[in-house]
């Protein structure tokens, strides 16, 4: 029985090992891409939304700290990549657990806008240092070099950051087994329930928090790297409610969910791309026609239908 | 010296004063069983007791210590262990999970052994779930060992709660009206199963309103009425108190 929870894992691996090889250019490989670290950070944040039952609005503000980090310390302070990212997912990683005491207090709408507002304070952050970020217009950002190998072109991305996400998925599905992560759904279960059996709910809060933020600050410095270039817009609001997005519709609680999640919204800007200025109404339907028809998101509820939990 | 004692405990919710200068001790190994007419303050007196109340006056004690407003969670280390009136089973896991979660205190919680599965993490759950299974079993829920805690009927899930609850090994187990809501075959089950735990050593502290199975099962009784204690002593002496009499069975009598 433990061997099917990894079905799914093997299944995508063959399918990341497959894909470059019938993908016909490199547009298509970097919509791939695109995804991947998608799925990564998407998966970091359903940890704390679909297993922890703890909403994070803001979760955009830690991918924007390491997308800066990485810019704003290779750039200006000449760091190695390697320093910028560390230094940046510590820096998250701080925040996060610094925020969390005060902010777990809050539950439910409350702290969706606590979350939200610690969001807004760092992308306003972002926006207004322009001396240190270029404000508005961005920053160029070195390409990742780690000692004398530099990572370059798409072919090489693609299978690093494909190595980054079978290892987080992988890391996920044990985590959710493991006594830590049993302790985690049990407190969203049953808060008072997980209490009186030992567990100090808001030390799993905050540890499953500043995990999430830290691995959402590593992959924002991946992406800035990959980019070459970073904009206010990747620690924005909206690029939160993106993500958040992301979860809910591959399905709460579900760990290939937070891929599925990633994938289809990284896709579907670009498949309706002919709907010519409707785009935006087109993908909003979609995803209402998802929330009336399967609330619990695609994963979880194709799972039921197909009789497997 | 008593495993329990509580002192003028006193628990005021703006004017209501739910507790009232409730004083008992319960020995190791017991049942110990709370009854009184609805809103004579028990679930309070249980909610002060395992840390969920902080309580207004008054001094627990568990083996001497003082445990009055310590958190839950600190009281399981102590090994307390409850389950609960209104329903709080994890209806996101399973139901061999949710008995799993019981023995929370006893496993290496690291997060990053269990990120990367260290052998010793997967050895130890392995062993538990053996553990939680037998447990199941032990609390008649045998049918359910492979359901999910959402497809389970009522009753059962009243059971999985004791069986969790017994998953962290405690030494003194309340219980909150374990057969409220149960037919009188379940009672039957649970009333052998209280039993059944109390003779393996574990104390027992109970809500119940199931009179037949108070009067069969407790050693001792505590009984409230509004808030205060009204009469304590074995099922005969309760039984013939005059005041119980009145305030709980009705002056008709």
């Amino acid at each position: 029985m433990p061997r099917s929870r990894f079905t799914g894992l093997i299944i995508i691996a063959v399918v990341l090992a497959v894909l470059p090889f019938l993908l016909p250019n490199n547009f298509y490989l970097d919509l791939a891409i695109r995804m991947l670290i998608n799925a990564c950070i998407v998966l970091g944040l359903n940890l704390l939304i679909g297993f922890a039952g703890q909403i994070s609005l803001g979760h955009a503000g830690f991918v924007g700290i390491g997308a800066y980090a990485t810019a704003v310390l290779t750039t200006h302070y000449g760091w190695s990549p390697l320093a910028a990212m560390l230094a940046g997912a510590l820096g998250a990683g701080v925040l996060a657990a610094l925020v969390a005491r005060p902010i777990f207090k809050l539950k439910g709408h409350y702290l969706a806008m606590a979350t939200l507002g610690l969001g807004i304070i760092i992308s306003i952050i972002v926006r207004n240092e322009a001396a240190l970020t270029g404000g508005p217009d961005g920053m160029p950002v070195p390409a990742l070099a780690l000692f004398s190998f530099e990572l370059s072109g798409e072919k090489q991305w693609y299978w690093v950051v494909s190595g980054i996400l079978l290892l987080s998925l992988w890391a996920s599905l044990n985590l959710i087994n493991s006594p830590f992560g049993r302790a985690l759904r049990a407190l969203h279960g049953s808060e008072v329930a997980s209490q009186v059996v030992g567990v100090d709910v808001a030390k799993y809060k905050l540890a499953i928090f500043v995990l999430s933020a830290v691995f959402a600050s590593l992959m924002g410095s991946v992406t800035a790297h990959y980019v070459g270039f970073v904009t206010p817009n990747v620690a924005d609001f909206f690029h939160s409610i993106e993500l958040v997005t992301m979860v809910v519709i591959g399905g709460m609680a579900s760990i290939y969910g937070s891929v599925i999640g990633a994938v289809l919204l990284t896709a579907l800007p670009q498949a309706l791309a002919g709907f010519e200025g409707w785009e935006t109404v087109a993908f909003g339907a979609i995803l209402m026609f998802c929330m009336i028809f399967m609330p619990k998101g695609l994963v979880p509820t194709l799972a039921a239908k197909f009789g497997r939990r | 010296m008593a495993l329990l004692e509580v002192s003028n405990l006193t628990k005021i919710f703006g004017g209501v004063r739910a507790v009232q200068n409730v004083s008992f001790a319960v020995d190791a190994g017991i049942v110990y069983s709370v009854i009184g007419p609805n809103g004579a303050g028990k679930t309070t007196l249980f909610n002060l007791i395992t840390g969920i109340y902080v309580p207004s006056e008054g001094q627990i004690r568990l083996d001497g210590r003082d445990i009055a407003g310590v958190a839950p969670h600190e009281l399981a280390r102590f090994g307390m262990a409850r389950t609960f009136q209104n329903l709080q089973v994890c209806m996101n896991m399973t139901a061999l999970e949710n008995v799993m979660v019981g023995a929370h205190l006893r496993l290496d919680r690291n997060l990053f052994k269990g990120a990367l599965r260290f052998p010793s993490i997967a050895r130890r759950d392995a062993v538990l779930r053996e553990e939680a299974a037998e447990l199941m079993r032990l609390v008649g829920l045998e049918a359910f060992i492979d359901a999910h805690a959402d497809a389970m009927p009522y009753g059962a899930l009243k059971r999985l709660e004791i069986a969790r609850a017994l998953a962290a090994q405690p030494r003194v187990l309340f219980l909150d009206e374990p057969a409220a809501g149960l037919n009188p075959k379940e009672t039957g089950e649970v009333d052998i199963l209280v039993r059944k735990v109390a003779d393996s050593g574990v104390t027992v502290v109970l809500v119940e309103h199931d009179m037949k199975m108070v009067m069969n099962i407790s050693d001792q009784i505590l009984v409230l009425d509004y808030g205060r204690k009204l009469a304590e002593g074995t099922a005969a002496e309760v039984r013939r108190n005059p005041d119980v009499i009145a305030a709980y069975l009705g002056t008709h009598q």
